[in-house]
């Protein structure tokens, strides 16, 4: 057994479990945070997706104990119903799922691709290295590939970035 | 960081009003709560499978001792454990839930481990080593059909002389081709929890489609009548048909591994146990000849079409079913003969999957049309449309049903000018001149999709509503929601008939303990079916209301008027709809009731292979262009035009959603989902990072979706909608042509993999 404190949604939480936990587990089992979703359990789907530190990781590929320390965001942490995320807010209104199953995480992964644009990271399709990514609807496709959504709401997802991204801060 | 209010529901009420899923604020805010996601009953333990590695062969008893020696195991359960039937066949028998004697495919559940923990069962399974004397495996379809090895006997429909008529045509061409299957790879996979009760009941938590089937088989595992078990969905995250039977056998593993243990258990598959041990949609191997003259009408075709249903029947009846009466598509053909052979392979048993057969069907005239359009020199869209039923050709499909040709020609008419068509193929041109390495093409679809369920009796569906005292409103159907948006749907219908807000209406959990005898929602029935029964409910309440009402006011009860929460009568009478309920609790008027609704009108004659075995049909069209790399053999899909036509759509927010995934689904299904069986016979494709699912940047940057205007459905709908689920899986089907004619070939089998297209235009 290890102990760990991560900084969950703005809180301290200090868990004592199995080194080999991911950090997915230690969400869903031991903080009942079951928004984060598991979709493959293999880091291939994207449905576990939250932020740490501000980066959007795959929960489910890595562990809990390497994460000591440091501020988790997952979907409860972004909003709540009366209290929506501007881009949980933008999926609601362009109807960015169907099932639901990989929604938590395609939102997490879109917040932190809008912030990945803004900071001036590259993607596989950015033209000019050098150069401010732009906000393209292909650039937001190609950072969201690794999110799968096996209803196809492809269109409605990049549309609700879209939006966001397209409204001052 | 700015919060956001929900934005409010358009005009929450009405028929045909885009509002949004019931659930959108909860899938948005993560609180949706999918089975993992409930609370877990105290003293829950866990189970797991353990999975043939063989795809054939005989198997001596499982020793379950090394996997009970090791820490944290409670049982390993085996086909002696279980106190019913070994017998999870969804139709016909003898398909056991644990094999016994015998391995029919890799993947078969062999035993199931009992733990304290997830890990310590999916350890234990690990642990056992099943001996396996392997016999030999049927593993293609060639050799099925060679050795006549069937699930069911051959289908055929027949009209006229089509070997005459072939002898008669001015040209005949042959062909083959095959289309593979498709895992559903439904984001949240398999899962029960069973809670054993009092008295040997079982409550079943299931992510199904088919509640009622959970039940029964579940009943038939334990060997207890089906009033014992009860079996509970709220939601699924997807489905796709690969939730009809096969979450039936795991919701009964569940079960039985709770009754054994006395104690809750939860089964839910890994990634890959769910790959490796559940259906796929049928592979499917085409072998036709066609006579047409030479203005491209096709007068005959004799046509196989070799589906492969696994070791077992399951649901393959009704995939042939589909097939073949969805083989001609929106066409025409004088003298026809369509034979399906349901082949018997060493494979898991292939199942259910958007759209049942009828996308494989549609492949069929398709490839022929294209080889036609090919030898005459012709597009392909104009053999098609030489070919469209009605109009100056016959409009009743072989097996007397008739198209609607009217609706047929306006939907393609539609895509084409949404498209652009002639304008497209001309810059086409223009850009394949100018490049020697990369190739565009265009493709086009025009479908026609018959709506009901092929096994007649499944056509029934019941509901059952509350009104309460202070006006609030419950509702229960026997449809499950997956994402399909049939709970708002639903809803919609019984706050149109209250004439109240959406936002009355309680939305309840699917429970064979509130609506029994229910059908799987599937086939695509599921609005037509529940809408009608939700409908019937309501209106019955909202009849002795009314008379309430009348009586209170001394008017007749036809002048009563429900809406905006409102019952009023003529100008002057008004009360609020909670203050009425009330007024009749006062009067002892029940405000329940119970609704059903069976489809009418529609027949099948299996001996004649004739009938009207669809309520009505949907029609649809499409319009594509790719892009294709001559070098690599990879593509892409540049735009897609779609016109869908959707009655009068109950919600076109849901359908416009259903349509654009069901696209994308069918887009996979035909390009890049491939599933690869080795020469044992084992899945090797069991997961995403090696079977492709569409992702984001698969989706074509120019997507347009439009649903038909002004076309109410002709048969009595529910608010003259039609269905949405599966019909534009088959618009997908517009790319796999497109892909032949950027790349100017006769034969591809799909997937059209870029291995495949290299292939093709290698002339391999
Ligand atoms: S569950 Fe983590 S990527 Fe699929
Ligand atoms: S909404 Fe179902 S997987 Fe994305």
């Amino acid at each position: 057994m290890s102990r760990v404190t991560l900084r969950v949604n703005g809180e301290e939480r200090s868990l004592e479990l199995d080194p080999r936990t991911t950090l997915l587990d230690a969400l869903r089992e031991q903080l009942q945070l079951t928004g984060s979703k598991k979709g493959c359990d293999h880091g291939q789907c994207g449905a576990c997706t939250v932020m740490v530190e501000g980066r959007r990781i795959y929960s489910c590929l890595t562990l809990a104990v390497m994460h000591d320390g440091e501020a988790v965001t997952t979907i409860e942490g972004l909003g709540r119903p009366d209290a929506l995320h501007p881009m949980q807010a933008a999926f609601v209104k362009h109807d960015g799922y169907q099932c639901g199953y990989c929604t938590p995480g395609q939102i997490c992964a879109s917040v932190a691709t809008l912030q990945e644009i803004e900071a001036g990271i590259p993607s596989h399709v950015t033209a000019d290295l050098t150069a401010a990514p732009q906000l393209t609807a292909e650039e937001i496709r190609e950072r969201m590939s690794g999110n799968i959504c096996r209803c196809g709401a492809y269109s409605n997802i990049v549309e609700a970035i879209t939006e966001v991204a397209g409204r001052p801060a | 960081m700015t919060a956001h209010p929900a934005p409010p529901q358009a005009a929450a009420r009405g028929m045909g009003a885009a509002l949004r899923q019931d659930s959108a604020l909860k899938h948005a805010t993560g609180e949706a709560r999918f089975l993992d996601d409930l609370p877990e009953p105290p003293g829950l333990l866990h189970a797991a499978l353990a999975l043939s590695p063989v795809a054939h062969g005989r198997l001596a008893p499982l020793d379950p001792a090394p996997a009970l020696a090791l820490p944290g195991i409670v049982a390993v359960l085996r086909p002696g454990d279980i106190p019913g039937r070994n017998d999870i066949a969804s139709a016909g028998s003898n398909e056991p839930l644990l094999a016994e004697g015998m391995v029919e495919h890799a993947g078969q559940p062999l035993a199931i481990v009992v733990g304290m923990t997830r890990d310590a069962a999916l350890a234990g399974a690990a642990a056992l080593r099943p001996e396996i004397a392997p016999l030999p495996a049927i593993l293609s379809l060639e050799e099925a059909i060679a050795r006549e090895a069937w699930v069911m006997p051959p289908q055929e429909i027949r009209r006229g002389d089509a070997a005459a008529a072939l002898a008669a045509a001015p040209h005949r061409l042959a062909g083959e081709f095959r289309a593979g299957g498709q895992e559903h790879f439904y984001l949240e996979g398999q899962i029960a929890l069973a809670l054993p009760g009092e008295d040997g009941e079982m409550t079943i938590h299931s992510s199904t489609q088919h509640p009622t089937e959970v039940q029964h088989i579940a009943a038939r595992v334990l060997g207890c009548p089906f009033s014992r078990v009860t079996a509970v969905t709220r939601r699924m995250g997807g489905g796709f048909g690969g939730k009809e039977s096969n979450a039936s056998w795991v919701a009964a593993a569940a079960a039985l591994a709770a009754r054994h243990t006395g104690r809750p258990v939860k089964l839910r598959l890994s990634r890959k146990a769910d790959m490796a041990a559940t259906g796929k949609r049928h592979p499917f191997l085409y072998r036709w000849q066609a006579g047409f003259d030479g203005t491209g009408r096709i007068l005959a075709l004799d046509a196989t079409l070799a589906a492969d249903a696994g070791h077992s029947l399951d649901l393959t009846a009704g995939v042939v079913f589909r097939a073949i009466t969805h083989a001609l598509g929106c066409c025409d053909v004088p003298d026809v003969a369509l034979r399906a052979l349901a082949c018997r392979t060493n494979t898991v048993s292939h199942t259910a999957f958007r759209g049942f057969g009828g996308p494989q069907g549609a492949l069929l005239i398709e490839d022929v049309v294209h080889r036609v359009a090919g030898a005459l020199g012709q597009p392909p869209e104009a053999v098609r449309a030489r070919n469209f039923a009605g109009g100056e050709n016959g409009a009743e499909t072989p097996y007397g049903q008739a198209l609607e040709g009217a609706l047929i020609r306006r939907v393609w008419a539609e895509a084409q000018r949404d498209a652009d068509w002639s304008a497209r193929r001309r810059e086409i041109a223009a850009f394949n001149a100018a490049h020697p390495t990369l190739r565009r093409g265009l493709g086009s679809m025009v479908l026609a999709f018959g709506i009901s369920f092929g096994q007649m009796h499944m056509n029934q569906a019941g509901a059952l509503v509350h009104v309460y005292t202070d006006g609030s409103i419950r509702l229960n159907h026997g449809g499950t929601e997956m994402g399909q948006g049939l709970f708002i749907k639903v809803a919609q219908v019984v706050a149109s008939v209250f004439g109240v807000d959406v936002d009355r209406i309680a939305l309840s959990a699917t429970s064979t303990a509130e609506v029994p005898n229910t059908s799987p929602t599937a086939a695509s029935t599921g609005s037509d079916l529940n809408g009608w029964a939700a409908h019937a409910a309501a209106s019955a309440i909202r009849g002795r209301m009314a008379a309430v009402a009348a009586a209170e006011w001394g008017v007749p009860a036809e002048e009563i008027a429900f809406a905006e929460g409102q019952v009023t009568a003529g100008g002057n009478r008004a009360m609020e709809f909670g203050e009425l309920a009330r007024l009749a609790y006062m009067q002892r008027v029940s405000l329940s009731a119970t609704g059903f609704y069976r489809t009418p009108d529609i027949h099948w004659d299996r001996a004649a292979m004739r009938g009207e075995p669809f309520f009505y049909f949907s029609y649809g069209a499409a319009a594509v262009e790719v892009a294709v790399d001559l070098l690599t053999g990879e593509h892409r899909c540049l735009a897609a035009h779609l016109v869908q036509d959707c009655g009068r759509s109950l919600n076109p927010a849901v359908d416009l959603g259903q349509v654009e995934g069901a696209f994308v689904q069918g887009l996979g299904w035909l390009t890049c989902e491939e599933l690869w069986w080795d020469a044992e016979g084992r899945l090797r494709t069991l997961g995403p990072s090696t079977y492709k699912i569409p992702g984001s940047r698969d989706v074509p940057p120019v997507l347009r979706v439009r649903l038909l205007e002004g076309a109410p459905a002709r048969s009595e709908t529910i608010f003259r909608s039609k269905a949405v689920g599966e019909p534009p899986l088959l618009l997908a089907t517009a790319v796999w042509n497109a892909l032949k004619d950027a790349i100017g070939t006769d034969r591809l089998d799909a997937p059209a993999t870029p291995e495949r297209v290299l292939m093709a235009i290698r002339g391999g």
